[in-house]
């Protein structure tokens, strides 16, 4: 693969209701990556950028966004999925030859909708829906599964929350960001059991937007560049009873593919970091497993042992996640940008040390069906 | 530098006004396995799956997982890209990059919809502002009708203009088995009659002057796939690859009241950096046959002015020469158009296949008269949005 470099990073904050419109959330974090980037949108070739008709409310939902993302004479399309994906494809129109460089935007506003109908929406009309199946009773669902599989308890689960929220509190873009402790969650209403309201993400609003550029496109900024090492993505059966919902293979696939390509061997030691798609805390310890940072049935052990602590060997979240920020779609873009400012050793108070080389992970559809792994690096 | 690339398969279901035979999934797996077997190759041979369509019109969010066990998507990467009418050629688009980056030798490409399972204008009219578009213009036709609107005022433009494109699309689709649409009625009968029969209907019912029913796409359930493959791979998958001699597209515009109607500034911008790319001077004489996506029937005679092959206020003249009839210098839309057959997802993926299928010589009875060179495919959507691609017989350089 080519080299291409990410040279501009812009994120609104996330909170629970925002104001702007769609049109001034977009404008806002393309606004702040182009500035990042040291240059304007004349800069720019070819724009991608992801909405989701549901969530937005809106048929063709790119179409109100398209100025605001500075599309005006310019190629651009659009992607409906997580924000890794738009990433990813942004990254194979520079690579194609075509253009030299992207700039990638995703937007959400989950306070305009209701979450449980949007992710109700995801199922099977006829036999699924009207059973009231959402995003996070399905998630409950694997979550007892995985249970089964690997021995994990809520008890387990409660310390990725805590670990994330605080880990929030260094993170001026998080939403939910507090010290809590492992009695806090346990004893946090239950939503869907066995997941309880400190298991679950925010509904969350916001933007984010990087730019993208070639070597030769790199010429027209002022940035340093973070290379994309590596990159893979991968999507399981949709049938949840077609799938083992406590193994997740697609994950397994796509980290051995972009670690293939970025030539990492041993990820727990080869990476410094890692910013995965935690949409409810037990996803922590099985992404864990999926992405070979721990054995099969370990993810408990890991989260216990600290080492994906900020301060540990392989800490995961050092931004809080997205237990903390929950812009849906965003969300994996943010996990991107976290990771490059990390690597550019620009992240503050949630700095990890010697930070070279980091993964950022996005999944789409329920149960994170779909996977898509970054592996970046200086 | 990237891949060449071409399109080297595509299968497509029967299009028809309704499909209660099939779910969405279903429906998917039709056009997915007439695609492979054009190919002669198995699922296990695609590297990627790209597919689009539009939510609102089914009411199933996040299709791409939902369909994976219809489109083969099953441990495979896929993709949903999505931009309203132009949809299905932006799915081609994605999958021409994926392949141009080097990273997939063979993509599938998925475009469907099922629109008897929606209220379409319905679900179009929320693609516009709540609060300035909705209420007066907003949805599929009212955008088109002040477009006619403006170019009969400029030109002189008649309603006998506009039935001249109906009744090419119209005859052009009687050779076509896949269309929705057969008007057999207009099977041999002198053009003139037919446009005379079209204006004078008292059945043909006005939708927003000077827009009659057949002026316009009707709603349609269906699917589409195609093969885009590397050119390390595309002969030994096809005797004659339908090569990407470029695309492009524009999505200038966020509200119809910005347009400058007395132009189609994306298609124009568009196709003036697709022919840039592939050194094409002049349109109507480099390019053999055309795919385009033509809403309704105005677009033929104004549309064909912005991409080049036509002065200001020649398209009627174009027409009523006979030069885009199957037989003229330049056959367009030789399947029957968008105006005879218009699942909206898979439409402009439909475009991309049937000109490919033009360049293969495998068109059967709409296989037009000559070797082509060139065959031209354009995508409408959005808010005037313009997706173009060129598909060309040589290996491009």
């Amino acid at each position: 693969m080519d080299r291409v470099a990410i040279v501009g990073l812009g994120q609104t904050t996330y909170e629970r209701r925002k104001e702007a419109t769609f049109e001034e959330l977009v404008f806002e974090a393309a606004t702040a990556a182009l500035s990042d980037a040291g240059a304007d949108i004349a800069a720019i070739d070819n724009i991608v950028t992801v909405s989701n008709d549901f969530w937005d409310g809106r048929t063709i939902s790119s179409m109100a966004i398209q100025d605001a993302a500075g599309s005006w004479g310019k190629d651009i399309s659009t992607v409906e999925g997580d924000g890794t994906f738009g990433v990813l494809y942004g990254l194979m129109r520079i690579l194609s030859g075509s253009f030299r460089t992207t700039l990638v935007v995703a937007h959400v506003k989950g306070s305009e909708g209701v979450m449980n109908l949007i992710t109700n929406a995801m199922f099977d009309p006829i036999y699924q829906r009207a059973l009231g199946i959402d995003a996070t009773s399905s998630a409950a669902l694997q979550a007892r599964a995985y249970m089964g599989l690997s021995g994990a308890t809520e008890e387990d689960f409660a310390y990725v929350s805590v670990k994330n929220h605080k880990n929030a509190l260094g993170n001026p873009y998080a939403q939910v960001a507090r010290e809590i402790t492992v009695g806090d969650v346990l004893a946090s209403r239950k939503v869907a059991d066995p997941l309880k309201l400190l298991d679950c993400s925010p509904v969350s609003d916001g933007a984010a937007a990087v730019v993208l550029a070639s070597g030769e496109g790199l010429k027209r900024f002022k940035r340093n560049p973070v290379w994309i090492r590596g990159v893979a993505h991968c999507s399981d059966a949709y049938t949840l009873g077609y799938r083992d919902l406590a193994r997740p293979r697609a994950l397994r696939q796509s980290a051995q593919q972009a670690y293939a390509m970025a030539g990492i061997k041993d990820p727990a030691r080869d990476l410094d970091l890692a910013e995965i798609y935690d949409a409810y805390s037990y996803m922590e310890l099985m992404w864990y497993e999926g992405l070979g940072l721990a054995p099969e049935g370990g993810g408990a052990a890991l989260i216990r042992s600290g080492r994906t602590q900020i301060e540990g060997e392989i800490p995961v979240n050092p931004s809080g996640g997205v237990l903390s920020a929950h812009p849906v779609l965003v969300a994996g873009l943010a996990r991107i940008i976290e990771a490059v400012l990390q690597i550019r050793g620009e992240a503050g108070a949630r700095q990890v040390k010697r930070a070279q080389t980091a993964l950022a992970h996005g999944i789409n559809g329920p149960c994170g069906q779909a996977h898509c792994v970054f592996i970046l690096g200086a | 530098m990237g891949k060449r690339v071409a399109v080297v398969a595509f299968g497509q279901t029967y299009q028809k006004s309704s499909r209660k035979d099939v779910n969405g999934v279903e429906l998917i797996n039709e056009a997915v396995r007439a695609c492979l077997a054009d190919a002669e190759m198995s699922i296990r041979d695609i590297g990627a799956i790209v597919i689009g369509n539009m939510d609102h019109f089914e009411g199933i969010n996040y299709v791409d997982m939902w369909s994976v066990e219809g489109s083969g998507g099953v441990m495979k990467p896929i993709l949903k890209v999505t931009t309203g009418g132009t949809t299905g050629t932006t799915v081609a688009m994605c999958a021409y990059y994926h392949v141009a980056s080097g990273l997939f030798d063979r993509v599938l490409a998925i475009g469907w919809e099922k629109n008897s399972e929606s209220d379409t204008t319905g679900a179009i009219i929320t693609a516009f502002s709540p609060f300035w578009e909705r209420p007066n213009v907003g949805g599929a036709i009212a955008g088109l009708a002040v477009e006619a609107s403006k170019y009969m005022h400029n030109f002189g433009v008649t309603e006998r203009d506009g039935a001249r494109i109906a009744a090419r699309e119209r005859i052009h689709a009687l050779n076509n088995p896949y269309a929705q649409i057969h008007e057999n009625w207009m099977q041999g009968m002198d053009v003139n009659t037919i446009v005379d029969l079209i204006v004078t209907s008292e059945q043909n019912q006005m939708l927003a002057y000077p827009l009659r029913m057949s002026d316009m796409c009707p709603r349609t359930d269906g699917a589409a796939a195609a093969i885009f493959a590397s050119e390390d791979v595309a002969e030994r998958i096809a005797p004659v690859p339908a090569w990407v001699a470029g695309t492009a597209n524009r999505h200038n515009y966020v509200y119809l009241g910005d347009i400058d109607w007395d132009h189609n500034d994306t298609l124009e911008g568009a196709s003036r950096a697709v022919f840039e790319k592939a050194g094409i001077r002049e349109p109507l004489k480099e390019i053999s046959v055309c795919e385009l996506y033509l809403p309704y029937s105005y677009a033929g005679l104004k549309w064909m002015e912005s991409i080049g092959f036509c002065g200001p206020g020649e398209g009627p003249k174009l027409a009523w020469d006979g030069v885009t009839d199957m037989g003229g210098e330049l056959p367009v839309n030789p399947s029957g158009g968008v105006m005879s057959s218009n699942p909206i997802g898979a439409t402009g993926l439909i475009r991309v296949g049937e000109a490919a299928l033009q360049i293969m010589g495998r068109a059967g009875a709409r296989q037009v008269n000559r070797k082509v060179e060139y065959a031209l495919t354009t995508g409408f959507g959005g808010c005037g949005w313009a997706d173009v691609m060129l598909l060309g017989r040589a290996r491009p350089s």
